[in-house]
């Protein structure tokens, strides 16, 4: 009980019991929802934008401002999409704890449906990317080669050659691709999250995506194999020079001293 | 003389072939002076062992891969076994390296062993000149030597530059588009010079059949030259040595040659070749199936050298864009100034010798080493250059500075170009005052005893900690150096009363020799008559 | 000792005697040499027990680095070039490269270990010193060799015949100038090639990704697109030599947001396009941040300012990125008005 009552005081207190309130809310509503198919739809539509808008006003509305609008904070999400929503929110990016150049992905707090919830609110603001379906972004089939072109050509500049991440300016940085689901890196391709370019499917069509997504689980992913050995973080030259400078010359250091040594001498009896 | 002997009785099968190859080679006398030839033991010493055998291993292995690379820039659609390259457009240079990685059995192996043992050749120059600095193994008779083993450092780096750009994937490719960036600075001859190096534009169709003929023959050929030169020299200086009972500047002391070190020297190189090996089978490098063909338009970001080519790297990302542009000429100072920063600091290393033999005027031999606290000049310039290096370094790899530490890429940048002037200012004077405090620990050492940790409780009460005097070879390790004293200006009246000018150079060494060994530069080290004083009224402190 | 009173011809080891005489302790000196130490034996010079085991230690090492190569052979005869196997802590490895090189390493690290045991357990361990000769020669020799020199150098007659002494020295300084006018093939000259692309008025922005050429629609805000010169196939000879100079970096700004006025002028619609080799030494430049509008270098860190004519704001590059003026042609396709007004790509002397 103790833990409870000093965790009540917690900033994300209003919020997690919020949620849970709206959770509970949504979940009821869900069991006692009347079945009529064609009309559920619509209304499942409204109603999903209708508690998008409260998740809005409790996660968002403080930086994005009361109807999208954005503010000194943080930007208009007028047209962003559902797309842009779903990746943010899922990857616990938003809402963010503060403002900044970038804001980094931590644990997310929301549920799909909440997500979908908020999605379609923004999406209802103006029109944007809609978050893909699993179709889209499924990498079976592609061609890895050609992934493999697009990724060095619109990708490698800031995410390296394998996607371990990269350093922009005044502390920005490109991510790890490692561990990103296929989802979430073609939402990042189609709406350009935070500082990264967009790569919509005017100039980067959705089979592009998938081979880059294809090629991405190639090289930095569960299928990715490492044929050298260790990886070495997979950074080049840096972490190279770092190991032949500490292992490699330390080891033959370590036996040059050895080499040398004077051999111990008998005990004097 | 040995034919006479031979129709007498019959000699051993080895001893007939030794005599048939004396004949003819005169190598008895070459064995007399040799085979029993004495080196010292220390681990130091066996750091330019490390640098021989990697460069064995080099060629070993490079030659190995020289029988599968094919040295050509012709565009071919790649059909091996590695799946996230088919059908890509690469050179038959990317071609072929991937082919050596991934279809030549123990390719992988060999060209892994190849790029370690080339980080390593490197890496232990670097130390190995590092030894010889801070004991003052260059002084004479070594200067030569010193200047064989540091051009051999120098080619060392490009010999490595050219090979590691001549796979042509997307990393190298980037580091060759920036040296012929750099080449393209060079006032007035500078474009020549670049469509000279890669037959026309960038890139063209040359550079990596150009390469290879310069990675393979042309420096390796002049690094071989240069290695038996200075190995010759190695042998006909016989070793340094460090001070001690026994060992003096007119002799040399450790083991003969045949058997000890035979073993030693011999074993030593399966040793490095061993780790080597080892250490290929387990960490990969350049792995140039991620990195993919190089294309002038692709770049990845993290775009670095090998860590030898860090440090120009360092100078060339610290430099701030400067560019004048006149009478219709563009002197890109941005990039030529880096370019020309980069034989001055590393040379900064190697004229230092001459500086000190200049500012002491020491004509003597030098076989005994310095402790690196016996001379903290050359101490603290050491140090301040391997700062600078660092500094430079963290230059060269800022972008992963940054991404790893979580800091500004700016910020780094900025630390590098204040840096550049201010670290090896501190490392200067801190190196110098811990030479000094070591140089007096010393000093109370040989005239007290060397601090026992026994408390002996005297009879009117007071407490004091027992010194134990130091054996005689102690005493005579730690006193065996020599010590300098600050040069004078020459009487300015000669004895005909006749004045003269004290050149500026004079003026100049005069005013160095001050700084390196006036007083508060060095502690003079104890006297006889001091330690018999302190000896006589032994027990107070 | 001073610098100055060391006398100029005591350059010899054996003449530099001064208080410490190798191997004699003067009594009233206590920092004297006192010779070396007398050798203390190790436990394989005084028991054969000692020294069988280190012979047998020795032994075994070289037994292992036998079995190593057996090892060597079998693992490449056996092991499939391209079986992936994983390794903790390596990760998914190639067996062959990981039993290769350690059965290798192994083959060779025990050798080197034998080698050395037996050296340091077995071998006498008793320290020898050995004499240290002048390297300057005698006064004697030196007088005789410039004696000689004397002697060959008048009878050449080289000082009193001036004439054939300077057309000598004028043949040999002359002779290395074939050497290097035979370079001058090396590569045609420079021209005007560092100052002309691909690019034309009329030409289409072809995208790189689809090899379609490009619509204005098609380039959202906040998007990044590569382009390359309408009529460049990547099959063709000169494609690298002419990428490097042609490639394109497209982006689409709001137009109230460009601060420069001629990159306004240049653009259409609020799309710029800007040569992507970065104008420090070359390196594609394409770190773009959509919402500061900088684009980044990834080898050397130079920034520019893409909202403001391309402009440096941090780093090493002397001027601004060069931009493409761009229009839509009577098909609504993208397209250049002329090639770049300045030379792309790093500055170079005749740049002016």
């Amino acid at each position: 009980m103790k833990k409870l009552s000093a965790r009540r005081r917690h900033p994300l207190a209003a919020v997690v019991v919020l949620l849970l309130a709206l959770a509970a809310t949504g979940g009821l509503y869900a069991a006692f929802a009347p079945a009529g198919k064609a009309q559920a739809d619509e209304t499942a539509q409204s109603l999903a934008i209708e508690e998008g808008q409260k998740l809005y006003a409790v996660g968002c509305a403080s930086c994005h401002g009361s109807g999208g609008q954005g503010s000194s904070d943080g930007p208009s999400l007028v047209g962003v999409g559902s797309a842009a929503v779903d990746f943010q929110v899922s990857t616990g990016r938003m809402p963010a704890q503060q403002p900044g150049a970038q804001v980094p992905k931590k644990k997310n707090i929301y549920t799909q449906a909440q997500i979908d919830q908020l999605a379609a609110y923004i999406a209802s603001l103006g029109a944007g990317p809609i978050t893909p379906a699993a179709k889209q972004y499924d990498p079976a089939g592609a061609d890895v080669a050609k992934g493999g072109e697009l990724f060095r050509n619109n990708c490698a500049q800031c995410h390296n050659f394998t996607g371990e991440g990269g350093a922009l300016t005044h502390g920005k940085y490109a991510p790890n691709l490692e561990d990103v689901t296929p989802k979430h890196v073609y939402e990042a391709m189609l709406t350009g999250p935070q500082n990264m370019p967009s790569f919509p499917d005017s100039t980067m069509p959705e089979k592009q995506k998938k081979d880059i997504i294809a090629y991405l689980q190639h090289v930095n992913g569960e299928k990715s194999v490492n044929p050298g050995g260790l990886k070495l973080g997979g950074l080049g030259p840096v972490s190279e020079g770092l190991f032949g400078w500490i292992f490699g010359l330390g080891a033959l250091i370590a036996v040059a001293v050895w080499v040398a040594a004077h051999t111990a001498k008998a005990k004097k009896s | 003389m040995s034919t006479a002997d031979n129709s007498k009785r019959k000699a051993p099968a080895g001893e007939r072939v030794a005599d048939y190859f004396d004949g003819r080679l005169g190598i008895y006398s070459l064995a007399k002076a040799n085979m029993r030839k004495i080196f010292p033991d220390h681990w130091s010493f066996m750091l330019g062992e490390i640098c021989l055998y990697s460069f064995i291993i080099i060629i070993l292995t490079g030659v190995y891969l020289t029988l599968f690379f094919h040295p050509s820039m012709n565009e071919v659609h790649y059909h091996g076994s590695y799946v996230p390259m088919q059908g890509v457009l690469m050179s038959e240079a990317f071609a072929s390296t991937l082919d050596i990685s991934f279809d030549v059995r123990g390719g992988l192996l060999i060209r892994q062993i190849h790029h370690w043992a080339a980080l390593i050749f490197v890496a232990g120059m670097v130390v190995h000149m590092m030894r010889v600095f801070f004991t003052g193994a260059f002084r004479k008779p070594r200067e030569i030597n010193w200047i064989f083993g540091f051009l051999l450092l120098v080619l060392g780096m490009f010999t490595g530059f050219t090979g590691y750009s001549l796979p042509d994937d997307l990393l190298s490719g980037t580091g060759v588009r920036f040296m012929q960036g750099a080449i393209l600075s060079v006032p007035v001859v500078g474009t020549y010079l670049s469509f000279f190096l890669f037959g026309g534009e960038f890139p063209g169709g040359d550079f990596v059949a150009r390469f290879y003929s310069i990675h393979i023959l042309l420096l390796p050929g002049i690094m071989m030259g240069l290695l038996v030169a200075h190995l010759i020299l190695v042998f006909y200086h016989k070793h340094t040595q460090f001070a001690g009972p026994g060992r003096t500047n007119n002799n040399v002391v450790g083991m003969p040659l045949l058997p000890v070190y035979m073993a030693k020297a011999g074993g030593f190189f399966f040793l490095v070749f061993g780790v080597i090996a080892a250490i290929a089978a387990i960490a990969t490098i350049n792995p140039i199936w991620a990195l993919g063909p190089y294309r002038p338009d692709h770049v990845s970001t993290g775009a670095q050298p090998d860590w030898y080519m860090g440090m120009p790297e360092g100078l060339i990302r610290a430099m701030p864009g400067w560019e004048i542009n006149l009478w219709g000429h563009t002197l890109v100072l941005g990039v030529f100034i880096p370019l020309v920063l980069f034989p001055l600091v590393l040379g900064a290393i190697a004229v230092w010798p001459f500086i000190e033999a200049w500012v002491t005027g020491d004509k003597r031999e030098h076989h005994i080493l310095d402790r690196p606290r016996n001379a903290p000049t050359r101490t603290a310039f050491g140090v301040a250059w391997i700062a600078e290096y660092m500094v430079l370094l963290i230059g060269g790899g800022n972008d992963m500075f940054a991404q790893y530490f979580h800091l500004s890429i700016n910020a780094i940048t900025w630390f590098v170009r204040i840096g550049f002037f201010a670290v090896p200012v501190i490392a200067f004077i801190v190196t110098k005052r811990i030479c000094m405090g070591l140089q007096r620990r010393d000093h109370d050492k040989v005239l007290h005893g060397r601090e026992t940790g026994i408390i002996k409780r005297l009879p009117h009460g007071e407490f004091i900690e027992v010194h134990e005097p130091l054996t005689q070879a102690r005493l005579h390790t730690l006193t065996a150096h020599d010590q300098y004293k600050p040069a004078e200006l020459g009487p300015l009246v000669d004895e005909n009363g006749v004045e003269r000018k004290a050149g500026r150079m004079e003026k100049l060494r005069v005013k160095l020799s001050k700084g390196f060994y006036a007083e508060g530069n060095q502690i003079t080290k104890p006297t006889v008559d001091e330690y018999k004083e302190i000896q006589a009224g032994h027990g107070h402190h | 000792m001073s610098s100055q009173d060391i006398p100029e011809d005591k350059h010899l080891p054996s003449e530099q005697g001064d208080a410490h005489h190798a191997g004699v302790a003067v009594a009233d000196d206590p920092f004297a040499d006192p010779g070396l130490p007398a050798h203390k034996p190790r436990i394989q010079d005084i028991d054969e027990r000692a020294a069988k085991r280190s012979e047998r230690t020795v032994a075994m090492l070289f037994t292992i680095s036998m079995l190593a190569t057996i090892g060597f052979i079998a693992a490449y005869v056996t092991i499939p070039v391209d079986k992936i196997v994983f390794i903790f802590p390596l990760g998914k490895v190639s067996a062959l490269n990981f039993a290769l090189g350690l059965t290798l390493g192994a083959a060779l690290f025990c050798i080197g270990a034998g080698a050395v045991h037996w050296a340091r357990t077995l071998m006498s361990d008793v320290e020898v010193a050995d004499e240290r000769h002048p390297i300057q020669a005698s006064p004697e020799v030196k007088a005789k060799v410039m004696q000689d020199f004397a002697d060959g150098a008048s009878e050449s007659a080289i000082g009193r015949r001036p004439l054939i002494r300077n057309t000598m020295i004028g043949a040999l300084a002359m002779l290395p100038l074939s050497a290097l006018v035979i370079m001058r093939d090396l590569g045609p000259l420079p021209q005007e090639k560092l100052r002309k692309t691909l690019w034309a008025k009329g030409k289409l922005l072809i995208n790189q990704n689809t090899m379609e050429p490009l619509r204005p629609e098609d380039v959202a805000v906040g998007s990044l697109t590569f382009a390359m010169p309408e009529g460049l196939e990547e099959e063709q000879h000169d494609f690298q030599v002419q990428i490097a100079k042609a490639a394109l970096m497209i982006v689409r700004i709001q137009p109230e947001d460009i601060k420069d006025k001629k990159e306004l002028e240049w653009s259409h619609d609020g799309i710029v396009a800007y040569s992507k080799i970065c104008t420090h030494v070359g390196c594609p430049i394409s770190l773009y941040e959509q919402q500061t509008h900088h684009v980044l270098c990834p080898c050397h860190q130079s920034t520019f300012d893409l909202s403001d004519g391309a402009r440096v704001i941090f780093g090493p590059a002397g001027h601004a990125l060069p931009q493409l003026r761009i229009g839509v042609n009577k098909e609504g396709f993208l397209e250049a008005l002329g090639d770049f007004e300045e030379p792309v790509g790093p500055a170079f002397w005749e740049r002016g």
